[in-house]
């Protein structure tokens, strides 16, 4: 009943097909929920927000003097992706992650692919990303981007693209692993009738990636997670990280380093540290390397990692291959370390410093979005079919002048999902960031964030600005089945 | 082996949630002494809870005469005083927050619930509308306990979660007995008088004490009483069964350690005081005299864990 008059608008719908039926694989999903009532459903709605508030992962409502706090808005119907769509994904994935590493790898050693102007020089050298302390370094085993966490979006031709690669601390998998603790309890029976795969192994695979690194000769390493404090908008998620896989949750003042080695101060005096799973950003984690003025980082600890004493993850230096220069260039970088196609597509994005390309864009300034690769936030950008022909022009002169600073992507239409809206079911537009764990092989977890912006015709889903989330929910056979805890 | 840090929050956890637990004791215990002496409204005698607090000086400067509005508020939920029970939830939880690694979840979550208890009763000012309030509280306390004996492994982090839950217990049970010793009333002639005795037993009641007391003294009098608290080799909440419980937890935190630990020391040194302790030659040289020394020496074994452990 609940769903009788959903419509989906001619938008791409995750659940349903433009004619108002279900998706095959979402078709047992929809008649479950439409068996319930609307009083039901928001009566399910409410305890899952008690129970995510409940759970203490929180946040102060800002200027509020009576210490009010409030949950990240979610959603309780989940998100679907098929078992199909899944493999695709997860090939495009660790296709992407394993050509990134190798691109970072060679950045800061070789340099080839700049050598044999696949990337240009200019390009890795003028970005902020690029750090000068990273050249020469050799992580352990090869990897430097253990963790990641790649942004899709799916346009209205139901076409995944990469929107960004996020390899540097990307957060959110703590939502991953509680919404869907928390959906297994509020909707068990579609939970149970459509095999949905199980995400919360997260913690075994992230500590057998932590464990992967720990220098050599150390069969049962000291492993910790360093968190900038409990006043980061993201420290509940590091003590679950911690908690999840059973390791110490430092701060930089728990940790010090003698003679390039990491201690941590216990009851029992000090304790060598191996691998320290570090959510501070490059420029805070050593002032006497990076940023001077770090209150959060461990001085010295870029010489321990350099002499091999102590693993970090992610290694220094990964910003480099998700900078938004970058990101145009990854097709490029794929082809070239894995002589094959990009498997997940980036948004079509037009390089205005190519002739052809910038001709295009200048004929359809009123199609496209351009940006400045430089600047982000909205800064520098024009919405093509919202603009007018005098900032048409404007950019045109700019393009002219600065080919290299810009780039033209197509208006994107974002995909929509089904969404609890006050008293009814109403479409929303949404996002999706599976997680990617690089070890000894690039394992990525089926399931991941989906982000839904909840205002009406909103496509922006950050928190900020009236974002929620959803448990997604990825399909398929499998032995893995009845098998979540 | 854990992180001096989280070792230092798990402690102060556990003394903060037992901090809590008390103060909700004392109101009790308060509220019931006056309904037994039969005072009216216009007599109540809120001041022993503020004597006994430590907290005077700061009360009276702020609040005045203490009436039952203003000292509900004060020891409940004024955030400016460091030991009332929101500020003992408030930083029991922030303690809690630290180390929620290594805690159950269910610990959190549960002290996470009171802390949103408090803050949604935190407009009432009477002693009548908070009853059920203060007796979540203490329920809170029970449950807390409960689910760290059910659910916690007796490590590091249990031994000093349990040495700061008893040193706070022995601290604040050493002050109950010192709120009768402020109650404004003619003492001398009323000693032992039923009306005396009926006191008493308000105070064993306010720590769940009454039965256990009886099966070993039958009935009710003051020396009984003090004997009781003090020095009970067998009741979870004497002075004596803290001390000698915390005693344990703090050698198992020692154990193989390669140095003699300070702490050991001074712990000792207050155990031992408390085993040749009588309680006849106490009450002849003053009971609230005694007191104020136990608490003196138990600030410096809290002194000396935080130099022993945590400073580090």
């Amino acid at each position: 009943m609940s769903l009788e008059n959903y419509k989906t608008d001619g938008f791409f719908d995750e659940l349903f097909e433009s004619d108002g039926t279900p998706h095959t694989a979402a078709a047992a999903l929809i008649e479950q929920l439409d068996a319930l009532s609307r009083a039901d459903l928001k009566r399910r709605q409410k305890t899952a927000e008690d129970i995510l508030y409940q759970s203490g992962n929180t946040f102060n409502v800002y200027g509020d003097k009576k210490g009010t706090e409030k949950i990240l808005p979610f959603d309780i119907i989940p998100r679907l992706v098929s078992s199909a769509d899944w493999e695709r994904l997860e090939k495009g994935i660790a296709q992407r992650i394993h050509a990134l590493n190798l691109f970072i790898q060679d950045i800061y050693n070789d340099q080839k692919i700049i050598k044999d102007k696949v990337v240009p020089a200019d390009m890795i050298f003028s970005s902020a990303c690029y750090l000068k302390p990273c050249e020469g370094l050799k992580p352990p085993k090869g990897v430097w981007t253990h963790i990641s966490g790649t942004d899709f979006v799916r346009a209205g031709d139901g076409e995944f693209y990469v929107l960004e690669d996020n390899l540097r601390c990307p957060s959110g998998i703590s939502y991953v692993l509680e919404n869907r603790a928390v959906l297994k309890r509020i909707l068990p029976k579609a939970f149970q009738t459509l095999k949905v795969r199980p995400v919360s192994h997260y913690g075994d695979h992230l500590y057998k990636t932590l464990k992967h690194i720990a220098p050599d000769g150390k069969d049962d390493p000291v492993i910790v997670v360093l968190t900038p404090g409990i006043y980061n908008s993201a420290y509940f998620e590091h003590a679950y990280l911690a908690q999840q896989m059973g390791v110490p949750l430092c701060q930089n003042s728990d940790l010090l380093v003698e003679d390039d080695i990491v201690y941590m101060r216990t009851t029992r005096g000090l304790k060598q540290v191996d691998v320290i799973y570090r959510r501070i950003d490059d420029e805070f984690i050593d002032p006497t390397v990076f940023r001077k003025d770090s209150l959060l980082g461990v001085p010295g600890i870029m010489n321990a990692y350099r002499k091999g004493n102590v693993a970090l993850a992610n290694a220094p230096g990964t910003g480099i291959a998700d900078d938004k220069a970058i990101y145009t260039y990854v097709p490029k970088i794929i082809k070239y370390y894995l002589g094959e196609e990009a498997i997940a597509q980036n948004v079509p994005t037009y390089i205005c410093e190519d002739d052809k390309e910038r001709e295009y864009v200048l004929a359809n300034l009123d199609k496209l979005v351009v940006k400045a690769v430089n600047l982000s936030g909205g800064y520098g950008m024009l919405i093509g079919p919202k603009s007018t022909k005098a900032e048409q022009k404007e950019f045109a002169a700019l393009i002219k002048a600065a080919p290299r600073d810009y780039i033209a992507q197509p208006t994107l239409s974002l995909s929509r999902a089904p969404t609890l809206i006050g008293n009814g079911i109403e479409g929303r537009h949404v996002d999706f960031r599976p997680y990617s764990l690089y070890g000894e092989e690039i394992f990525t977890l089926p399931g991941g964030l989906t982000r839904v912006a909840l205002k009406k015709g909103s496509l922006v889903v950050n928190s900020s600005q009236g974002g929620g989330s959803k448990d997604t929910w990825v399909l398929g056979e499998g032995e893995e089945f009845g098998g979540e805890a | 082996m854990m992180l001096s840090r989280v070792a230092n929050s798990i402690y102060w956890m556990s003394r903060y949630l037992e901090r809590a637990e008390n103060v909700a004791r004392f109101i009790d215990v308060n509220t019931h002494l006056m309904l037994d002496m039969g005072l009216s409204v216009e007599e109540t005698q809120w001041y022993p809870l503020i004597a006994t607090s430590g907290d005077d000086e700061g009360f009276t400067k702020r609040y005045g005469p203490a009436d039952e509005k203003s000292v509900v508020r004060f020891l409940t939920f004024d955030d400016k005083n460091p030991n009332s029970i929101l500020s003992s939830i408030y930083r029991a939880r922030e303690n809690a927050r630290t180390v929620r690694e290594i805690i159950p979840v269910e610990v959190w979550e549960k002290i996470n619930e009171l802390y949103h208890l408090t803050q949604a009763h935190s407009r009432k000012r009477s002693v009548e509308a908070l009853a059920d309030y203060y007796t979540q509280v203490r329920q809170s306390g029970n449950l807390f306990s409960g689910m760290m004996i059910n659910a916690m492994s007796r490590g590091d982090g249990w031994h000093f979660a349990r040495m700061g839950q008893l040193l706070e217990r022995a601290d604040k049970t050493a002050r109950l007995l010192d709120v009768k010793y402020f109650l404004l009333l003619p003492r001398g002639e009323q000693v032992d008088s039923p009306y005396d005795n009926v006191q008493w037993g308000a105070v064993l009641k306010s720590v769940n004490a009454l039965e256990m007391y009886r099966q070993e003294y039958h009935s009710i009098n003051y020396r009984d009483v003090t004997e009781f608290l003090l020095f009970s080799k067998l009741f979870p909440r004497s002075l004596r069964f803290s001390l000698d419980y915390a005693s344990l937890a703090l050698s198992n935190i020692c154990a193989d350690q390669p140095a003699t630990c300070p702490a050991l020391t001074e712990m000792g040194l207050l155990t031992q005081s408390l085993q040749r302790a009588d309680a006849d030659s106490i009450i002849a040289s003053g009971l609230h005299e005694f007191i104020d020394v136990f608490q003196a020496n138990l600030n410096l074994v809290d002194q000396s864990i935080y130099e022993s452990f945590f400073e580090n």
